[in-house]
């Protein structure tokens, strides 16, 4: 099963990776801010090395976003994202794994988990299961 | 006699041939040189080479002797050309007897001066194929490590036609296989059929990657097909492979026998728009009656013959339905007493919910409510669409109809699967 992972945050500058933006790991000395590196790196080794990771991007600042919208056949572009809040989405994983609570499992060692929340949703698939 | 054009003729033809011959490739290798990861690796090199050289030169006299020719120069020129692989070797060799992880096989008698004669005298052995489903389905990897180590060694496949299969790109399924081998690797497995104690658990794990091959590929759409290999067709061969090997294993029999008589009703599960058919509406007339016919032969002897298990008993239940001429002839309490027996063997919530729905059939849909009720309190299940849709029409069938219509859309929205949702959200419509 397919998991889309996304990582929100609340940084103080934007920047990747974006949990070392945040209020609370700026806050932390250098080993504490090399630990949740290493921490995340390792997690990326485990899942690249299983055959669990599918794909990851980082997205741009929220600032650089574009909400389309048509109405009475017209154009409306806004600056910015569709909705404003504190958390922003900052990046997303695809994640094939064995079982969900294995998703729940990656998406907890995501270091943006502890700051902010890395929410896991189930991709669709085309399949037709016996009814 | 008409003459074909040689392509098309050796192309049909080389494919089935190599696909049969690679177990056997492999582990010929594997008795020769003790090295499963290279082995397996040489293999697939020589069946790239067939696919490319088959089709145009033609299929040679003997196709495996051919393959495990190629193969073994493949491996040994890359041991040859890696310096650095070979130093690693040495160090490897120092810390361990070169045939410690090798079992002898049983025919080997080793040719001074003419190793590839004898790796390819030594190509015969299916006790060995059944060695290397085993070694693929090692309980130290994850299930679709094993599935993919599984339909690359075993199988036959490609990297590509696997990840196709999958749907997850080709570098994904690389890493999982060459993972899958280090694994088995740094695990210290041994290349030989377990002890009899630990032997009925390992055939189980090779039977359930089979299961979910099959499944992958049962559940697959026309749309998801195209360009897909059938992963139905290769779970159905393979599980023919191990019953060969196997004959008196009431449980392959009973997977075998699963799957056919599941596959057996594909042709009727779809409608024309490709929109999911109820098995109570389905066109009976369109199922695949010959396979219905030896699915059933094939779980009665096992039954009659050999211990029992879960796959024999899920094909029995498949052929109480397959057998009924009409949904409405469907011997319910059968049904019913079966899955009795399959919640002794495998409690599980999703044997409990289909027990639900039979239940539901010999007793009324209230019996079948106050089960999938208590179920609901499991957190996991609670948010499983299955349970609503089981609900939702166990609700129907009572007459509660709004009550229904909201078990359905939830039911609906839980679901992952888009024509499980399509379906779901029209009953819900409907109402």
């Amino acid at each position: 099963m397919k998991y889309l992972l996304m990582i929100y945050s609340n940084p103080r500058t934007w920047g990747h990776p974006i949990f070392l933006r945040t209020a609370e790991a700026l806050e932390l000395d250098d080993a504490g801010r090399a630990g949740l590196l290493a921490d995340f790196e390792a997690l990326l080794a485990e899942i690249s090395d299983s055959g669990e990771l599918v794909g990851a991007q980082a997205l741009a600042d929220p600032l650089t976003s574009r909400a389309v919208r048509v109405r009475d056949g017209e154009r409306v572009v806004t600056d910015g994202p569709f909705v404003e809040s504190k958390e922003q989405l900052a990046g997303y994983f695809v994640v094939d794994c064995a079982t969900p609570e294995r998703a729940e499992e990656i998406a907890a060692r995501f270091p943006d988990a502890r700051f902010a929340a890395v929410e896991v949703r189930p991709l669709m698939d085309g399949s037709a299961p016996d009814l | 006699m008409p003459v074909q054009p040689a392509g098309e003729v050796a192309g049909v033809v080389a494919d089935d041939v190599w696909r049969a011959a690679t177990p056997r490739v492999v582990t010929a290798l594997v008795r020769r040189y003790g090295d499963f990861d290279r082995a397996e690796e040489a293999t697939q090199e020589a069946l790239l080479a067939a696919s490319v050289q088959w089709p145009r030169d033609g299929v040679p006299d003997d196709p495996k002797a051919w393959l495990v020719r190629v193969a073994s120069r493949r491996l040994v020129d890359a041991w040859r050309s890696d310096t650095a692989r070979l130093r690693r070797e040495a160090d490897d060799a120092a810390r361990l007897p070169a045939d410690a992880h090798v079992a002898a096989a049983a025919d080997a008698s080793v040719a001074e001066g003419d190793p590839e004669g004898d790796v390819i005298a030594a190509a015969s052995g299916d006790d060995d194929t059944l060695t290397l489903l085993l070694l693929c389905c090692h309980p130290a990897l994850t299930p679709p490590a094993q599935i993919a180590l599984t339909l690359r060694a075993v199988g036959g496949l490609t990297t590509a036609e696997i990840a196709r299969a999958f749907l997850v790109p080709e570098a994904t399924m690389a890493q999982r296989i060459s993972r899958a081998k280090a694994r088995i690797r740094d695990e210290g497995a041994r290349f030989e059929i377990p002890s009899a104690a630990d032997l009925p658990a390992r055939m189980s794990a090779v039977l359930h990657v089979l299961y979910l091959v099959f499944t992958e590929g049962h559940t697959a759409t026309s749309g998801e097909h195209l360009h897909r290999v059938d992963l139905t067709a290769e779970a159905i061969r393979l599980a023919r492979v191990a019953r060969r090997l196997l004959p008196d294993d009431g449980e392959v029999a009973g997977l075998l026998a699963l799957m056919l008589l599941t596959e057996a009703r594909r042709p009727a599960r779809l409608d024309a728009q490709g929109r999911l058919v109820l098995l109570a509406e389905q066109d009976r007339t369109r199922w695949d009656h010959a396979a219905i016919a030896e699915g059933v032969a094939l779980v009665e002897d096992a039954l009659t013959r050999t211990a029992l298990g879960p796959y024999q008993v899920q094909a029995a239940i498949a052929a109480v339905h397959d057998e009924a001429a009409t949904a409405a002839d469907t011997d319910w309490p059968q049904v019913l007493a079966l899955y009795d027996v399959l919640e002794q063997l495998t409690p599980s919530p999703v044997v409990a919910l289909n027990r639900a729905v039979a239940l539901a059939m010999v007793q009324g849909p209230a019996e079948g409510l106050r089960v999938v009720d208590a179920l609901a309190t499991d957190r996991r299940l609670a948010r499983h669409h299955r349970l609503h849709a089981v609900r939702a029409h166990l609700l129907e069938t009572a007459g509660d109809t709004d009550a229904a219509r909201e078990e359905y859309a939830l039911a609906s929205r839980l679901a992952t699967s888009i024509p499980e949702q399509d379906h779901l959200r029209r009953k819900a419509e409907s109402l």
